[in-house]
């Protein structure tokens, strides 16, 4: 069967400035992104601050063309941005972001914004529609008292819930959700990822969730994927890339998750997160590796699958059958 | 042995809504206490309140008294030689608490002038090894660097040597590295352990992640709406608390290994000050509320060995919970 979603060496290059007078210099924010999504399943993706998570979203859904590669809705080829092919592919992929309050419209009660994608979109007879709304509503946990109010007389977890009522208006097949507890307090935080996991098993949506939270993501994926620099340098499945984590990035990351009761020597990465405008030559994360060797600075390593659903691109990983690496 | 800092029944209102409820705390001499709680849960302006940093607007009552001595409503001469001095604080956003138009350099040059006296030379030599200290990259250089030149994370090792200019007795962290990624939230993390070790100051570390807490403290007090709900040995909290809020944000916290399970989410949010809920302010949320819990607002109690909660049906001491294991 054909995934829902497929990416095949997507690349996005943006001109960046540094200072008011530098020249421009070309930032590759996303760089040979390739994955796989099937329907119902959930890919979480993590990484540091400007590792290219949110453009990676952004490509996914087509809200921006790529410069290299392709991304495949449903078997198709992407459409292009702001396309008429494009607009109606939008009432099957949804975005929901970390700032709900930018998303939602001030002026507008929270049943209001829910209603109007089915406006929108022509989704069931208009005089069904502020019915499905309430439903909606109900279903992410919001009350008819609270859909009568307006976005700023909520609260932070109430308006993501709100966001969320939505996003699933138009019974969206994929779900982009970038950050979108990244803002809550711990306790709303794990309502809103409870709401996540339900609907995704009630409405078999498709999700990628996009997090620089290590457990969060654990949490509501099934596969993860880890971005250093533009690329994906480790898949695998959530409950054992963290458990084994074969490239010295992941491990780095798994080791600096605060946890309680952690003893123990991290590992602690030597210097600052690296500079996209600035990318080191050969595996990007080589000079903060405290493993690489001559090679990781002169060739970048590609993503190899290494069996047992599992792919790293590091030179120093073998296949994790046990044999040597060929 | 004298507390190092000890706050006796501070309370705190802003036109007339009490944000802080007569909060208890002392701290020894070296220890590392972590404060957590949701947002508004009055972590900060507990130690704002203490050290005279609130806006005029706000009523404090109540005592702080630093090693003995009584600090609350000082007069502002002693409380400027207080700040940055015996006690230093460092905050989330560096950048907003460092002067844009000045050198990192002139900054804990400033620090140090005011502090410790130094000027010329040995003034500057002392801003290098302060920057060393912190871990700074290619301090020298650093030294003539303004703000905007450097990252998020060498700005907030630029505030935390600033805060050591005065040789403090005491660093309030308040969430230090929320705003990092978290490879640079470990090297922090870590920094501040170790700085702790060399000077033997102590450190009160201000965080919304029990996880960051746990690991760097030896003690965590847990705050809800303006009281502390539950102190404790970092661990014991963890592997078995008393109080049901802090059972709850335990619950809440996704764990990097071990087998998944549903988070136990706390239902609704923390209380606006005006319009608090009679009797325990975690009653409207809480699993185990029984009526009594409207009727009154329990106290803070010893529940076992250096452990106080504040319910009046604590859970039970042994951990029932065993299989949540405690990550190794
Ligand atoms: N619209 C844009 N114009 C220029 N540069 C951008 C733009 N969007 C992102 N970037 C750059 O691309 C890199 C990746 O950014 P982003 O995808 O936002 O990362 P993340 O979401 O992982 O933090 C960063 O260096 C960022 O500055
Ligand atoms: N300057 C202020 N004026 C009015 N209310 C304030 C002020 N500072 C804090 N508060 C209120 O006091 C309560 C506790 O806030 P705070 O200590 O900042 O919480 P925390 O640090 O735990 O997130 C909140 O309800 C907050 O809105
Ligand atoms: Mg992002
Ligand atoms: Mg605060």
């Amino acid at each position: 069967m054909t995934p829902l979603l497929e990416a095949e060496g997507l690349a996005r290059v943006y001109a960046s400035r540094r200072g008011v007078f530098g020249r421009p210099v070309a930032v590759r924010a996303v760089d040979h992104v390739s994955l796989r999504l099937g329907r119902g399943e959930t890919l979480g993706v993590v990484g540091e601050s400007g590792s290219g998570k949110s453009t990676a979203g952004r490509l996914l859904l087509g809200f921006e063309a790529p410069d290299e590669g392709e991304a495949r809705f449903d078997g198709a080829a992407m459409p292009p941005p702001g396309s008429p092919e494009w607009r109606r592919l939008r009432a099957r992929m949804q975005m929901i972001y970390q700032d709900p309050l930018g998303a939602l419209d001030r002026r507008l009660t929270v049943a209001a914004q829910v209603k109007e994608p089915l406006d929108i979109h022509g989704i069931g007879a208009p005089e069904d529609r502020a019915a499905r709304a309430a439903e909606l509503l109900a279903a992410t946990g919001l009350s008819a008292r609270i859909g009568a109010r307006r976005p700023h007389e909520l609260s932070g977890g109430q308006r993501q819930r709100a966001v969320i009522a939505r996003a699933l208006a138009t019974r969206p097949d994929l779900l982009v959700c970038d950050e979108p507890v990244s803002a809550l307090d711990v306790s709303i935080q794990a309502q809103v990822v409870n709401l996540l996991s339900d609907l995704q098993a009630e409405l078999g949506l498709a999700m990628i969730f996009i997090s620089h939270d290590l457990r969060v993501v654990r949490q509501i994926s099934a596969r993860v994927a880890v971005m250093y620099l533009g690329r994906i340098v480790e898949e695998g499945a959530a409950d054992d890339i963290f458990a084994r984590p074969v490239h010295p990035y992941t491990k780095a990351l798994v080791s600096a998750a605060p946890a309680p009761g952690k003893t123990g020597k991290r590992i602690l990465l030597e210097g600052e997160p690296p500079n996209p405008a600035a990318r080191p030559s050969g595996c990007a994360f080589h000079p903060r590796c405290a493993v690489a060797v001559p090679r990781c600075r002169a060739e970048v390593p590609s993503l190899a699958d290494l069996g047992a659903g599992r792919r790293a691109a590091c030179h120093l990983v073998a296949p994790l059958s046990g044999q040597e690496a060929a | 042995m004298t507390p190092l800092v000890a706050i006796s029944g501070l309370s705190v209102s802003f036109d007339g809504a009490a944000a802080l409820h007569g909060v208890d705390l002392s701290l020894a001499p070296g220890e590392a206490l972590g404060l957590v709680g949701e947002s508004g849960s009055g972590k900060s302006v507990t130690w704002l309140a203490a050290l005279g940093l609130l806006p005029p607007h706000a009523a404090v009552s109540g005592s702080v008294r630093l090693e003995g001595a009584e600090i609350l409503g000082a007069p502002a001469s002693t409380l400027d030689r207080l700040r940055g001095g015996r006690v230093a604080m460092i905050f989330q956003d560096p950048a907003s608490s460092l002067n844009p138009v000045l050198t990192i350099g002139k900054q804990i040059g400033e620090a140090l002038a005011l502090h410790r006296g130094l000027d010329g030379r040995a003034r500057m030599a002392e801003a290098k090894r302060l920057l060393d200290l912190v871990g700074m990259p290619d301090s020298a250089r650093r030294l003539s660097a303004y703000p905007h030149e450097l990252s998020g994370g060498q700005n907030q090792r630029a505030m935390i040597a600033m805060a050591l200019a005065g040789r403090p007795d005491l660093l309030i962290a308040d969430e230090p590295t929320t705003a990092l990624d978290v490879t640079i939230q470990a090297q922090i993390l870590e920094l501040l352990a170790s700085l702790r070790k060399e000077t033997g100051m102590a450190l009160v570390l201000i965080s919304h992640d029990l996880g960051v807490v746990a690991e760097t403290c030896d003690r965590v007090a847990v705050m809800y709406a303006g009281r502390i709900v539950e102190e404790a040995p970092a661990l014991a909290l963890f592997e078995a608390p008393r109080h049901p809020y802090a059972e709850g944000l335990i619950g809440a916290l996704p764990l990097l290994d071990g087998p998944r399970r549903r988070l136990t989410a706390i239902p609704g949010t923390v209380p606006d000050p005006r319009e608090a809920p009679p009797g325990c302010a975690f009653a409207p949320r809480c699993p185990k509320a029984a009526s009594a819990c409207a009727g009154a607002v329990p106290a803070l109690t010893e529940v076992g060995p250096a452990r106080r909660a504040a319910c009046f049906f604590p859970l039970r001491s042994t951990p029932s919970r065993a299989e949540r294991k405690v990550t190794a």
